[in-house]
């Protein structure tokens, strides 16, 4: 039980990177209208690198420009992430969702932590990153996120301003890079 | 590393720059606010420190003051030590006063001073790790449990000791404060500072609503709730920078920078010298104390074995039989060590502080900070320490 309790084994930086470049398609469970709620700020930054963003709200009709949808199930499209902005005791009926809708992976944000079901989540063949916010992530290691002084834990030396960490996106590089 | 000397940054298009304005995206806006030089070395001292991230300052004071601005609100109590920079206990005296924040001095060396301080107003305890220029040795591991039992920062001025001899975020401590004009430079050309946030205290506790609460200065965006971890910081540089304006010059950052390179072998070749330099001293006719913490004799020694196992620093202060007399005839004798009024350049520096760095103190808090008139303050710089006995001696000789 002790191994299963690790909020570690849910936040490898490796299995990270390759979750952010290689997805597309995210469904934001809990996604605020607000734009002063973190899901907002998370699902504006997604739409903005070139994501997918598909809103999972029953009580909005469009968030972002994008329609809602009540629950996964009536999504209807192939979903890459599941990105969860709920509380920890809505994720195991989420997981069950995720895994009918054959989701690639399940992103819980901060303080979404629930081990027995992203156990069960990684079980059925999903990946599972828990604790950890998706914009952040996406900003460390292909964003901007050092531009503001933050640590990013990342050292490179080929680390450049204006190249190759500045407009990914989607996980591909656009031609801005070709000019700079 | 490049210059990025520019005040502004030209923006790909209008939705763009609204994005980084409204802080849903980390974006170049303004060089008050953020600069490319600037975030290079913010993210290389919070990555030295341990923190979540740096917000760089114009200064040192400046650093501190935007560290207290931000967290604290008319009627808040402050306790700090005693002990400290006498630049640093004239701003909380002067500066915080007058914005309404109460504030007691403790004497740092007994964590009972510490705790009967504590009033339910508290928001913050700040010490110095290698106090200036008493050099008292900051306990960290137990302020920091103390604070934390009060739902209160610890914050440490570490400047003394650089990341190199001592991380207090490790130890707890939950906001750093350096003045990057000392040793992080080392070269005596620039003016500067930093905050660093561990990203750890919970700002969301109910006694700090300056912070949690929807802010009035930017659209009503709750800093701790929307950005987590980087709460502190994101409303450290998007108000507390963005208002005071104190920002670094992207020119002072790339000079930090170049310091940086070489802080762990400087402070190696400082802390081997001043231990030589103090153990000089201490056997020395004409001395009557040396207060370097590095010393076997130091009531600080199992302190610096616990938090300050590379030394403590290459800052101290000896006395003078003979008082403020011979503290000017001794500064006038030396030729190698140069008088002013700094610490930290790969260069010795004295200075007689009675009359200079802590001339606004009185008379009672110049003996809290450790200091009497016949007490020289010397920094050793990474000379061969052979050459700075011999200059010691001509003032020696002086006498």
């Amino acid at each position: 039980m002790s191994e299963a309790t690790d909020l570690r084994d849910y936040q490898d930086p490796v299995r990270i990177q390759r979750l952010l470049a290689s997805m597309r398609t995210v469904a934001v469970v809990g996604l605020s209208s607000n734009e002063l709620r973190p899901s907002n700020f998370v699902g504006f930054y997604l739409k903005r690198h070139g994501y997918r963003v598909i809103p999972v709200n029953p009580r909005e009709a469009e968030i972002l420009g994008e329609s809602c949808h009540a629950s996964l199930a009536e999504i209807g499209v192939p979903v890459d992430v599941v990105d969860v902005f709920r509380d920890p005791g809505a994720v195991p009926d989420l997981v069950d969702e995720a895994i009918a809708i054959g989701a690639r992976a399940l992103w819980l944000q901060f303080g979404v932590i629930h081990f027995d079901a992203a156990a069960r989540a990684r079980d059925a063949g999903l990946e599972v990153i828990m604790d950890r916010c998706l914009k952040i992530e996406h900003a460390r290691h292909l964003g901007r996120m050092s531009w503001l002084g933050f640590n990013t834990g990342v050292i490179d030396a080929r680390r450049s301003m204006y190249t190759r960490h500045s407009y990914v996106v989607a996980g591909d590089f656009v031609a801005d890079q070709e000019h700079l | 590393m490049p210059i990025y000397q520019t005040s502004s940054y030209v923006f790909e298009d209008p939705e763009s720059a609204a994005a980084y304005f409204n802080l849903q995206e980390y974006g170049n806006t303004y060089s008050r606010i953020m600069n490319p030089t600037v975030a290079s070395l913010e993210e290389r001292i919070s990555n030295l420190e341990g923190g979540a991230g740096a917000v760089a300052f114009a200064s040192g004071l400046a650093a501190q003051n935007a560290v207290l601005f931000t967290l604290l609100e008319p009627g808040d109590h402050v306790v700090a030590s005693a002990a400290l920079y006498g630049g640093t206990v004239t701003q909380l005296k002067h500066i915080m006063r007058k914005l309404s924040v109460q504030l007691t001095f403790v004497d740092p060396d007994d964590l009972a001073n510490w705790e009967v301080a504590l009033q339910d107003n508290t928001k913050v305890l700040f010490g110095e790790t290698i106090g200036n220029p008493g050099g008292n040795v900051l306990d960290i591991e137990a302020l920091a449990e103390l604070a934390h039992g009060h739902a209160t920062p610890l914050i440490v001025d570490n400047t003394f000791a650089t990341p190199y001899l001592c991380n207090p975020i490790a130890w707890g401590a939950d906001i750093v404060v350096h003045s990057a004009t000392k040793f992080i430079g080392g070269h005596g050309t620039s003016i500067g500072g930093l905050v660093v946030d561990s990203g750890t205290f919970d700002w969301s506790n109910g006694r700090f609503p300056v912070i949690a609460e929807p802010s009035p200065a930017y659209h009503g965006l709750a800093f701790h709730e929307t950005f987590g971890t980087y709460g502190y910081l994101m409303k450290l540089r998007a108000e507390t920078l963005r208002d005071l304006g104190a920002a670094m010059s992207p020119f002072n950052a790339f000079l930090f920078l170049q310091g940086l390179e070489t802080l762990p072998l400087r402070m190696q070749r400082h802390t081997a010298n001043a231990q030589a330099i103090a153990e000089h001293l201490a056997d020395h006719p004409k001395v009557t104390a040396v207060r370097y913490p590095g010393l076997a004799g130091s009531s600080y020694r199992a302190l610096v074995d616990k938090y300050l196992p590379g030394g403590p620093g290459a800052v101290f202060c000896f006395d003078l039989d003979g008082g403020r007399d011979a503290g000017a005839t001794f500064i006038r004798a030396v030729s190698l060590f140069s008088h002013l009024a700094n610490v930290g350049d790969a260069k010795s520096l004295i200075i007689h502080p009675a009359s200079t760095t802590h001339r606004q103190l009185d008379e009672a808090e110049l003996k809290a900070t450790g200091i009497s008139a016949g007490t020289i303050r010397l920094s050793i710089g990474i000379e061969d320490p052979s050459d700075l006995i011999w200059d010691l001696e001509q003032g020696f000789a002086a006498l």
